[in-house]
């Protein structure tokens, strides 16, 4: 039973998927509880992966080999380490919210929607756990489809461009990336297999080129300044759901991707591209902190603010210090949280009022108690307020930044100031005030539902903020893992 | 030992955390009792503390390990020395007594808010939350054992503080303000985080006591990207963060707009603890500041800026808990000076004495408020002293404290601070006690108007109705705001509720006497090693050489600069508010230079809103419009798929699927190809 936990945490949700989408749309009822249930199931059986997980093992856990394509020596090569386990966890979890927060509102196809979540659930798990570059790929590909269909389906009015954009966007950025999996097959002599591939030795020009094509594809997911522009696109277009699963999940496999792939394959094209990654990493930080200070859309909001904050990830990785990566990983399920919890926010006051607009809103405190200190407690995470998950993730990177050079430090300490005010700005405009109009007055505080995933959300927010300790313990043993890999040449 | 100190902090919470969550079940009076009962288990537990530090038992140790990274071990812990133990003291006593006013002040707080506001509901129960999780984060920052946790206090009361500005949060200037007070603390905490993040890359710790075993070591290097000093580049960027916390010049600019939130807070956070948090930390990082003497002048020259500039202000205030914020701040730039000046004790005893004689002006200047039905400007008060006596006599106290006069508590301690001052030898400590004895003038001038102008002279509220709306404030939009829920016209005033008085009084008893303690707690090296000073600054060593008991000082002090221009501050404002209160407007009228340079706060306020404000969000659009839509999105992707469609077409013309286009492009091809060959 131990050996399948990953196979489980992969196919659990999506062959679960196939009785919600066979209860079809007509059967509300029956499709939210099973899809429930199913979400449930794969949270729970990701719980083992945590509760197993030994720390002190620097390499693969809970491995599963099987050959795939005997022909081409692909494998279905499954594992995890302190790295990847984290986010199985956290996407399992953020599933379920996700269910709860489709629950009412999606009153069209509920089954496919409910269905698409659950089937990009384990595509996102297979990603975080596979070990063979074609499975790898062929997640990585396959989950583009679920939530290319969540937006164009379930979107906005403007969601056909944003579909497309996001789609195409994505996809061009991963065919590179092929072209340096199929290089790394043959200059490995025919393996497709990433633990191998990370012991080749590899001349600096090809390094410097698969970098460059892992990079386009990666940065594209992040996203990275200036690959960014789709982002905002998709955000505002999509579902609540959508959003959730782009910001809590979606952007963190090109962040993944760089600690699997970039850093220990190319190690010294990583070292030789570091000053760039840095520069692209802190104008995300600052540039994108100020265009965020000025939008007037929530969600575009929420989503430019996502941007900086994963210039944080992208920074802390390629300082190449341990309080860097680990601070980078810890930012990177900090920001699960946190960037779920405020589009759940934005879709709670949509539904209500039909208007992600700031101006629309104004004095929600009035009419929605609850909710306001649960959306303010969000922003103060959001903010990086100490005692919330969001401080602890940006207060290592910067410690490792100061570590690293005392003006990267500088630039990136500027979200304290920047992240508080477009945050807060923000709050203050919807939040705060007198009742705005006549839409806010008639507004309804949260459902027992919306309490519930929102408070949930909020516990993890808070624990892992007071109590980070966990979650960093499981990283060490692989990072360190990973920088001693990295620091030795491949040359 | 180890469960007491943990009760201490995690009493209040516990309230906090009941009454915040429980609001409905509690009730009203359930709230305040169990807030009010953890705060009264800490101040008990204070006290204990505090005869057990007496006794010689001071404690470091861990709680529990929070994180640990790259060699790095952060962990939540407590000291327990002499320099905690005061602040805990002083934070519980006054939070136990505010939380008490705040029964009284807090009572019919449902007219503050607009009808069907589903938040207005249960805003007592919310307000006794927020002040009981402000003494919880506050003593979480006093009684840290190191960097990590002193931040998360540091950050959490600045939390607390933006949730209790913002309180009523219908006002639009109350949410103006908390905005901007936790952005500009931010600034302050941006330097703070990069201090701590230097001490974390060079001492390989964020432990106390372990980065100030280290001090001297870290002394001799420099920071290896920038080439600074190190431990100057440290403790400048720890400063700032006190800077903002404790409103020293030019992040000043939040206080004075924080006095929107309700006189409860005004007094606990923004006059008592939180604004001396800054003070408190510098104070514990006295290892890192004696080793730099730069960093030292800096502080002794904000101080000093802080301390004069900000006491002329409170001068042309007409709004009655402006004036007393402005005070606030000037008393804060006394004990930055007295940082700069390396006189730590004198700066936390004047810390203490502040505590209690500012929170009784403010709470006084509460209590008035309410008598007054919300009116807080002072021209329309006037001879309230008959009508208030207990608030009169409470006020009159805090205020001749707050000037200075012996043998009242604001006495021993800033006189301290003066011949500190005097006795500094660092750069800018003879412009810092310039400063000093002006702002003691200043500072006897506007207590004594204060008092004046509320209690004195002609019952003014009596045809406040006719004169109502046609005062030259209008650039101070807080007075529309409150305009809009003040009950105008005639009012008969009244002394407050013993819930109100009993603090005032209780309060009023450490303003006069706590200063007596100055012997004790200055000269008998009572804080012990909580304090270090370096063998040059000579200052303290001078002044205890000097020290003849409190008698000693009082007879020395009648006979010294200070105390006669205290008085004759005194004087001025009883000749200008009393013998001719014809003479302000005059004075304003011939004066209208200065006096608008006042009014205005030195156009701080303008240019920050234009410049930082409007800066940034022209710089977002900017980048936004010019970058992201044009740049990125325009060209780059658009222009892409553009540039693809271009090519599609241009392509697709060639291919029309015509015979003679074909045959027409066959002949050109031919006639080409053989005039090449033939060549």
């Amino acid at each position: 039973m131990n050996q399948q936990l990953l196979s489980l945490a992969i196919w659990v949700p999506i062959l679960g998927a196939l009785p919600v989408f066979w209860a079809g749309s007509d059967r509300r009822c029956l499709v939210r509880w099973l899809a429930l249930a199913v979400a449930v199931a794969g949270f729970l059986v990701t719980i083992p992966l945590y509760t197993g997980f030994d720390p002190k093992i620097a390499g693969m856990q809970f491995v599963e080999q099987a050959p795939w394509i005997p022909r081409f020596n692909v494998q279905y090569f499954l594992g995890v380490d302190g790295i990847s386990m984290p986010f199985i966890l956290l996407n399992a979890f953020i599933t379920v919210m996700v269910v709860l927060a489709g629950w009412e509102v999606i009153e069209e196809k509920q089954a496919q929607y409910m269905g698409a979540f659950l089937v990009m659930s384990g595509l996102m798990n297979g990603i975080f756990s596979a070990l063979d570059g074609v499975l790898f790929y062929v997640f990585f590909e396959a989950s583009l489809i679920p939530m290319y269909i969540i937006i164009g389906v379930w979107g906005g009015p403007n969601r056909v461009y944003a579909a497309i954009k996001f789609f195409l966007y994505t996809l061009l950025g991963s065919l590179l990336m092929l072209v340096a999996l199929l290089w790394l097959f043959l200059e490995s002599r025919g393996s497709f297999n990433i633990l191998d591939w990370q012991q080749l030795q590899i001349g600096m020009k090809p390094q410097i080129l698969i970098f460059i094509a892992f990079l386009v594809s990666f940065a594209v997911k992040v996203p990275m300044w200036p690959v960014h522009t789709w982002l905002p696109d998709a955000h505002v277009e999509a579902p609540t759901g959508g959003s959730v699963v782009l910001a809590a999940i979606a952007l963190k496999l090109g962040a993944y991707g760089f600690v699997r792939f970039s850093l220990p394959i190319v190690p010294d094209a990583a070292h030789y591209m570091a000053n760039f990654m840095i520069t692209l990493s802190l104008i995300a930080v600052v540039y994108i902190g100020f265009v965020a200070l000025v939008q007037t859309d929530m969600k575009k909001l929420i989503a430019y603010s996502s941007i900086s904050h994963m210039g944080f990830v992208t920074l802390g990785f390629f300082i190449f210090n341990q309080l860097g990566i680990e601070g980078a990983l810890v930012q990177m399920i900090s920001h699960g949280f946190v960037s779920g919890a405020m589009f759940l926010c934005v879709g709670v006051m949509y539904d209500r009022v039909h208007s992600r607009q700031i101006a629309d809103y104004g004095g929600v405190v009035h009419t929605m108690p609850k909710f306001a200190a649960l959306f303010v407690f969000f922003a103060m995470a959001n903010s990086g307020l100490p005692a919330t998950s969001g401080f602890v993730g940006e207060f290592m990177v910067i410690l490792g930044a100061i570590k690293a050079n005392f003006w990267l430090g500088f630039l990136a300490a500027t979200t304290l100031i920047l992240g508080a005010a477009y945050t807060l700005w923000m709050i203050k405009r919807v939040v705060y005030g007198p009742v705005g109009n006549h839409h806010v007055a008639e507004m309804q505080d949260i459902s027992g539902r919306e309490f519930l995933f929102l408070a949930l959300l909020a516990l993890c927010v808070l624990g892992m903020g007071l109590y980070p300790f966990p979650f960093t313990e499981v990283m060490h043993a692989s990072v360190d893992n990973l920088l001693k890999h990295v620091a030795v040449s491949k040359l | 030992m180890k469960t007491i100190y943990l009760l201490v902090p995690l009493a209040p919470l516990v309230g906090s955390i009941l009454a915040g969550l429980f609001a409905n079940v509690l009730g009203r009076a359930g709230a305040h009792t169990v807030t009010s009962l953890g705060v009264a288990i800490s101040f008990i537990l204070s006290v204990i503390i505090f005869q057990d530090v007496q006794a010689g038992h001071t404690f470091n140790g861990t709680v529990y390990q929070w994180m640990e990274s790259g060699g790095l071990k952060l962990e939540v812990g407590f000291m327990i020395d002499q320099l905690t133990v005061l602040m805990m003291l002083v934070v519980t006593f006054v939070s136990l007594m505010v939380h008490i006013y705040t029964i009284g002040y807090m009572a019919h707080d449902e007219d503050n808010w607009p009808e069907g506001s589903k938040a207005g509901t249960n805003s007592y129960q919310r307000f006794f939350s927020y002040i009981s999780l402000f003494t919880f984060s506050m003593l979480m920052l006093v009684m840290s054992n190191n960097f990590v946790q002193l931040f998360f206090g540091w950050e959490a009361v600045g939390l607390v503080s933006y949730l209790l500005i913002g309180f009523w949060s219908v006002r639009e200037t109350a949410i103006y303000a908390n905005l901007k007070a936790f952005l500009v603390n931010r600034v302050g905490d941006f330097g703070f985080l990069l201090g701590i993040g230097l001490i974390a890359a060079y001492a390989g710790s964020l432990d106390y006591v372990t980065v100030f075993g280290k001090a001297k070591e870290l002394a001799t290097m420099t920071e290896a990207v920038t080439g600074w000093p190190l431990i100057t580049a440290v403790c400048i960027c720890l400063f700032i963060g006190a800077m903002g916390k404790s409103a020293q010049f030019p992040l000043h600019v939040w206080l004075p707009d924080s006095m929107e939130g309700p006189t409860p807070i005004s007094a606990l956070i923004h006059a008592a603890t939180m604004v001396t948090a800054g003070i408190f930390m510098v104070s514990r990082m006295s290892p890192l500041f004696e080793l730099s003497d730069t960093a030292l002048s800096l502080v002794i020259l904000v101080g000093a800026i802080t301390t004069l500039f900000m006491a002329l202000i409170a001068i042309v205030q007409t709004d009655v808990k402006r004036v007393v914020a402005y005070s606030t701040l000037s008393q804060l730039g006394y004990m930055t000076m007295a940082l700069g000046a390396s006189a730590y004790s004198v700066a936390i005893f004047h810390l203490m004495t502040h505590a209690f004689f500012k929170a009784v002006l403010f709470l006084g200047a509460g209590s008035v408020i309410i008598a007054m039905h919300h009116e807080q400007d002072m021209r329309k008060m006037g001879g309230l002293r008959k009508y208030m006596p207990i608030t009169y006599f409470t006020m009159l106290i805090g205020a001749i404290a707050n000037a200075g006069l012996p043998p009242f508590a604001g006495f021993f301690s800033k006189d301290s601070i003066i011949e500190a001052v005097h006795l500094a030898n660092v750069p800018f400590a003879g412009f810092a006690y310039f400063c000093a004895l002006a702002a003691v003038f200043v500072g006897g001038l506007y207590s004594f108007r204060l008092i004046f102008f509320t209690f004195h002279g002609d019952e003014r509220f009596r045809h406040a109705a006719e004169h109502h709306g046609d005062h030259g404030h209008g650039h101070d939009a807080h007075h529309d705001a409150h305009d809009d829920h003040g009950h105008h016209g005639p009012v008969e005033p009244h002394e407050s509720p013993k819930v109100v008085t009993v603090p005032l009084i209780l309060l009023s008893i450490p303003a006069i006497a706590s200063g007596w303690l100055i012997g004790t707690v200055l000269y008998g090296n009572w804080f012990g090693s909580a304090i270090s000073i370096a063998d040059t600054h000579k200052a303290m060593a001078t002044m205890a050489h000097e020290f003849h008991g409190i008698f000693g000082m009082m007879s020395h002090g009648v006979m010294t600069l200070p105390f006669w221009l205290a008085i004759s501050g005194a004087a001025t404002a009883w000749y200008l508010y009393i013998v001719r209160p014809d003479l302000p407007a005059v004075i304003k009228q011939k004066l209208a230079f200065p006096a608008m340079i006042l009014e205005e706060k030195y156009g701080l306020d303008r240019f920050n809103d234009w410049f930082f404000a409007g800066g940034a969000r022209g710089v977002g659009r900017g980048l936004w419009k010019a970058g992201d839509q044009v740049l990125i999105d325009g060209v780059m992707v658009n222009g892409s798929a553009g540039a693809v469609g271009w090519f599609a077409g241009l392509t697709g013309m060639i291919q029309s699927g015509r015979i003679y286009r074909y045959a027409l492009a066959m002949l050109f091809g031919v006639v080409a190809f053989l005039s090449l060959w033939r060549a």
